[in-house]
């Protein structure tokens, strides 16, 4: 199966109806999140939105995942490791206040599992091949652990002055050494 | 008293604010999204639901901010943290009103520059991070690393 899915915050007719014109020349079954949206599919079963937990199971079930450059979808594909297509909203076309999906996907070009489509015909392509590289997980882990090692040195840091029993008693003790 | 109040709208801000979850995980913490049921599947127990707005919808802005206020205000957190948007950013304004020290991390969807409401956090937080290296500055945002 092939899970489409929009985000949770706006429409995007054009993928929509672009996947509905390629449905019948693919051979997997979609399914499609596709929001509020006016266009409705033909080719496919869909749904405007899933709870969070059906979320996560429509997308464990899927072989391919097509969706908008939404952080979001990109994180939860590495956590599941599902191939994953991306398209991204353009202003021009309305479909967000500004091109910070294309500016995403020129960014995610190098990382293994995330396959950008830009206009219909290289998503087409991309749905036609046979196999999609998986994300792999261990590439994120170097840059976050950094990123959660500095800010939780940093918590520690603030909760310790903000607190009037910890910052007395450390008062104290310079006062007896 | 509250270690940490975590708030971001839902979506792809709440993924990020997660992945930096390990950060706190010692202290005393609370979660503020925009999704009902969304903590409740990362099995939260101490979250709660605010509004969700953008700078679009100046009606639910305002909505949105009484809540955030109204609700960090409860709390009195330490520490606010945040991964965006418009909902963080008023947390952390809360925050500072109350005395608590403040961090804002930009989505890592904004790789060109930081969005507006990192750029509006970067005038008051106490840390204000991006998360893409070529966007960090001496004066700030700085760059501790990505969760991608």
């Amino acid at each position: 199966m092939i899970f489409l899915t929009i985000g949770t915050q706006l429409p995007f007719d054009r993928l929509v109806r672009t996947l509905d014109a390629l449905a019948p020349s693919l051979d997997r079954p979609i399914f499609g999140q596709i929001g509020k949206t006016s266009y409705r599919p033909r080719n496919f079963e869909y749904c405007e939105g899933l709870q969070p937990a059906a979320f996560d199971k429509t997308f464990q079930a899927a072989s391919t995942v097509v969706s908008h450059a939404g952080i979001g979808t990109i994180l939860t594909a590495r956590k599941f490791r599902k191939p994953l297509i991306v398209f991204p909203r353009q202003a021009k076309h309305h479909e967000h206040r500004n091109d910070h999906q294309l500016a995403t996907c020129n960014q995610l070009r190098a990382q293994p599992g995330v396959h950008v489509a830009v206009d219909e015909q290289q998503l087409k392509e991309l749905l036609l091949r046979s196999s999609l590289e998986p994300p792999e997980e261990h590439v994120a882990l170097r840059s976050r652990d950094l990123l959660v090692r500095r800010l939780r040195h940093q918590i520690d840091q603030f909760i310790m002055a903000g607190d009037p029993a910890t910052s007395k008693s450390r008062r104290e003790g310079a006062g007896c050494s | 008293m509250l270690g940490v109040l975590a708030i971001s709208s839902g979506g792809g801000h709440w993924e990020q604010l997660q992945l930096v979850a390990p950060s706190f995980q010692e202290a005393p913490a609370a979660y503020a999204t925009t999704i009902e049921g969304l903590a409740e599947k990362y099995g939260i127990k101490n979250g709660y639901l605010v509004p969700d707005c953008n700078r679009n919808r100046p009606v639910d802005s305002v909505r949105c901010f009484l809540q955030v206020f109204r609700l960090v205000r409860q709390l009195r957190p330490a520490v606010v943290i945040s991964t965006g948007a418009a909902p963080g950013l008023f947390g952390l304004l809360a925050g500072k009103v109350f005395g608590a020290k403040t961090i804002w991390i930009d989505s890592i969807a904004n790789s060109e520059k930081v969005s507006m409401s990192g750029r509006l956090a970067g005038w008051f937080a106490d840390v204000w991070l991006t998360q893409w290296s070529h966007l960090e500055t001496q004066s700030g945002p700085r760059y501790w690393g990505s969760v991608l």
